[in-house]
């Protein structure tokens, strides 16, 4: 039994903490893990990914296309880009708000959120959860838990094979205590 | 032992101290910054560790660490390793007393490096024995043996990575610390006729490492991590050759069921020859799947050639695996059916909608782009060349400040604007250079070009902190990697020890003022200098955020189209600020030709102690 996750956004949204979690609580319940990350240049607001790979038996860190059981995106565009890597019947869970780049603006190609949600429906379906991240940031009173925001939903699909207690205690292992509580709401934002 | 969730940049420091490494010198570099940080984090007291100024003088500290006894490792990128080439080089000839791991990481792709060089290449030419590690446990394990091995044979000896190794995570047995080696050095031992280097010494010593490298072929022929996975059933006619993480590739893609025997080369140079004739035995065909250099292809065809082995040997040269990139597991599967004649059925891609292109942008607030601005004001309708260097604000270049037109690599930039004088004495020369980097190697530049009568202007970036690599110390912000709080070195005092008469320290956030400055001092003859000091937002904490107000802003864009600044969001025909994103720099605010921006406080010069990565 193998799960495989694919975590992508924009560099500086917080994909990277996210990776993290999930393979904490992975391994709090003694899966195995192996993780690849985007560092380097591409964290300047470049598109990142992040492969996260639970279970036995598995060799590289980064899985092939066609593989993936989750897409947690942090960004409808991003989404799209890593598509690919979706296996037939895996589920994506995306955040509604658009990151345009500032090529979009200064003669690029153009940013078409309708397009690309559009396709994200077509492509995925019913196994697609699309998060309100607008409203989570207003309900919550901060934009900095997104990425626990589609962690907690992610785990509510199923797909993660990890229960929100999990994360919840990767996120009491990982974050300082005044974090808790935010976090904690963020985890089961619904 | 306990087990821990690492990266492997994490645990080949981890085995480092494990080894009883003593000194640690390196200069940050994607992917290969995370070793020393974490040295830095992990060590016990005793342990020595710094960044240095560049490569090549971390490389003499390692080198002199080594003479006295000392186990020593140094980290760099593979263009660092480039600048640490000379000492080395000769280093070899002269050899180490205490082990020597010069920890290299490698780039395919590239991801975020200039080349594509491959450090097993260059233990070829230099003759340095190199470890080629698979895994993140591999390399836990592995830069141990690298240790054991240099010591023993008095060789400094490379552990190169790459990416996917280097910034891969796993879970993996590390020892805990009281059961890390210690080793106490013995001190340097006066010998000039073994330390001082002279031609005489250099050939009978070169003979030496000939012999040693074709007696340790052999040995590492037996060494457990190089080997060849058993075969299924039957006697396959075809084998893998494969090294690094390609080896995980390979695995992930053979089947039960297919006969194909693998040979895994962990140490490329030098070569396990002995095990490649036992691998190659009663093969038709070889494929080699690696990135970068085809090593192991070259090596293959040549102990064929020698031994006299009728094996097809495959690979980069035969066009079987591209020449250049990053494979991928699905690349090397692609690879492996066709040279396994299976038949491989492509998932059809659906018609995917515009993508919008996401280049690494400077942040919201970069002081960088402040500085690109107020040059391109006080230039335009001029004719210029903005030589640009290797740092964050390599990202100048892109649109609309459109202000690098060439950068090549650490410190090049000053020369090259040089250079282009020498030859265009009517174009007004810029050199953009980094504080970082300035140190590391704009100083010898700048005396080159000062002392050579040039005419062009050196604008420093100095944003106090190595930006692009995750925001390390320099000789500029005062901290050291030992937690010492020591004089800063002044970039501003080198420059007019040198004989600059014109050099000025200006805030690019005040608009004005920066453009009048670049427009005085550009006119100045000779060498002459402008320091943009302002610090890097990441690690400055905004004080206030800028806002649009509505009612005035017309719609026209024109900070959007001028600036590129990702905080400024078109949005209804008008422009909103993105306040998670915005820190208050006010560049917007100046150029908005409505007054229409307001609200942002500019960070002030001095930045605050604490450092913290991005
Ligand atoms: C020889 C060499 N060593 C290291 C690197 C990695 N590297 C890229 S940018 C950079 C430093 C950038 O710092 P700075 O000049 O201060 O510019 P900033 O990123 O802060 O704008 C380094 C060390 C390199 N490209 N080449
Ligand atoms: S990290 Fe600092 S120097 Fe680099 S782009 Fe961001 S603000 Fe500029």
């Amino acid at each position: 039994m193998s799960t495989n996750i694919i975590l992508c956004g924009v560099g500086g949204q917080g994909t990277i903490l996210a990776s993290k979690l999930i393979a904490s609580a992975a391994m709090a319940r003694d899966i195995p893990v192996k993780t690849a990350e985007t560092i380097g240049m591409a964290q300047r607001g470049g598109s990142v990914f992040s492969h996260v790979r639970l279970g036995e038996g598995i060799a590289s860190p980064l899985m092939a296309r066609g593989t993936a059981d989750l897409i947690l995106a942090f960004e409808p565009a991003e989404a799209v880009r890593q598509l690919a890597f979706l296996k037939p019947g895996g589920r994506v869970v995306v955040s509604s708000r658009p990151v345009v780049p500032v090529s979009s603006m200064t003669g690029g190609p153009a940013y078409d959120l309708e397009a690309l949600m559009g396709y994200l429906h077509a492509q995925v379906g019913e196994r697609l959860v699309v998060v309100d991240s607008d409203a989570a940031a207003a309900d919550l009173g901060s934009a900095k838990c997104l990425n626990v925001v589609l962690l907690g939903a992610a785990a509510r699909t199923g797909a993660l094979g990890l229960s929100t207690d999990d994360l919840l205690a990767a996120i009491h292992g990982r974050l300082p205590e005044r974090l808790w509580d935010l976090n904690e709401r963020a985890l089961s934002y619904a | 032992m306990h087990t821990e969730f690492l990266m492997g940049n994490e645990a080949i420091a981890l085995g480092a101290l494990a080894a009883g490494v003593n000194v640690v010198a390196g200069y940050p570099g994607t992917p290969s910054t995370e070793v020393l940080e974490t040295v830095a984090r992990r060590r016990s007291q005793d342990v020595y560790v710094e960044w240095s100024i560049n490569e090549k003088a971390a490389m003499e500290v390692a080198a002199g660490a080594a003479y006295s006894g000392a186990r020593a490792l140094v980290t760099c990128k593979q263009v660092g390793l480039n600048v640490a080439s000379d000492p080395l080089m000769s280093l070899e000839y002269i050899g180490v007393k205490g082990g020597l791991v010069v920890m290299v990481a490698d780039d395919p792709g590239p991801i975020s490096s200039q080349t594509e060089q491959d450090t097993r290449t260059f233990a070829q030419f230099s003759k340095l024995p190199c470890f080629d590690p698979s895994s993140v446990a591999e390399a836990y394990e592995m830069v141990q043996d690298a240790f054991e091995l240099s010591e023993r044979l008095g060789t400094p000896v490379f552990f190169r990575a790459t990416t996917r190794v280097d910034h891969g995570y796993e879970s993996i047995q590390v020892a805990d610390e009281e059961e890390w080696l210690h080793n106490d050095p013995e001190g340097f031992v006066r010998d000039p006729s073994r330390w001082v280097i002279f031609p005489r010494l250099s050939v009978v010593n070169h003979a030496k490492i000939e012999a040693r490298n074709a007696q340790l072929s052999d040995e590492l022929s037996d060494y457990r991590r190089n080997f060849v996975l058993p075969e299924t059933d039957g006697a396959p006619r075809k084998g893998i050759a494969t090294h690094g993480i390609n080896y995980a590739y390979v695995r992930e893609n053979l089947g039960e069921d297919d006969h194909v025997r693998v040979l895994r080369v962990a140490t490329p140079h030098p070569f396990p020859e002995r095990l490649a004739v036992e691998f190659l035995q009663d093969l038709d065909e070889v494929l080699c799947v690696e990135e970068l250099d085809p090593v192991l292809e070259r090596a293959l065809t040549y102990v064929c050639g020698k031994h006299d082995l009728p094996v097809r040997i495959r690979g980069k040269l035969t066009g079987d695996i591209a020449p250049s990139g990053e494979n991928t597991v699905e690349s090397v599967g692609a690879a492996i059916d066709a040279f396994l004649g299976v038949d491989r059925q492509e998932l059809p891609a659906p018609a995917m909608p515009t993508l919008p292109v996401r280049p690494p942008v400077l942040c919201a607030g970069c002081p960088h782009r402040a500085s690109f601005y107020a040059v391109k004001k006080a230039m335009k309708g001029r004719k210029t060349i903005y030589c640009g260097d290797i740092g964050c604000y390599t990202l100048g270049n892109a649109a609309p400040l459109d202000m690098v037109d060439t950068c090549l690599c650490m410190g090049a930039g000053i020369n090259i604007a040089q250079g282009v004088f020498h030859t265009e004495p009517d174009t007004s020369c810029f050199a953009f250079v980094g504080d970082s980097t300035f140190f590391a190697s704009g100083i010898t530049g700048t005396i080159n070009a000062f002392y050579n009568q040039a005419d062009m202007t050196l604008v420093v970036l100095d944003n106090s902190t190595t930006a692009m690599t995750g925001h390390q110390p320099h000789p500029g912000t005062g901290r050291t990697m030992m937690g010492e709080v020591v004089q800063k070195v002044s970039i501003e005092a080198i420059l007019r020890a040198i004989g600059l008469t014109v050099v000025e320290t200006v805030d690019p956030l005040d608009l004005e003022l920066a453009v009048q400055t670049v427009r005085r001092v550009a006119d100045e003859p000779g060498v002459k200098a402008i320091i943009f000091k302002s610090p890097c937002v990441v690690l400055a904490r905004p004080q206030a955020h800028s806002h649009v107000d509505g009612e005035r802003c017309v719609g026209c864009q024109r900070c959007v189209r001028e600036l590129g600044c990702p905080a400024l969001v078109p949005t209804d025909g008008k422009v909103v600020i993105d306040e998670s994103l915005c820190s208050g720099c006010t560049l917007c605010e100046q150029v908005c030709p409505f007054g229409a921006i307001g609200g942002g406080r500019r960070i002030d010069m001095e930045l605050p102690q604490a450092g913290g990565r991005a």
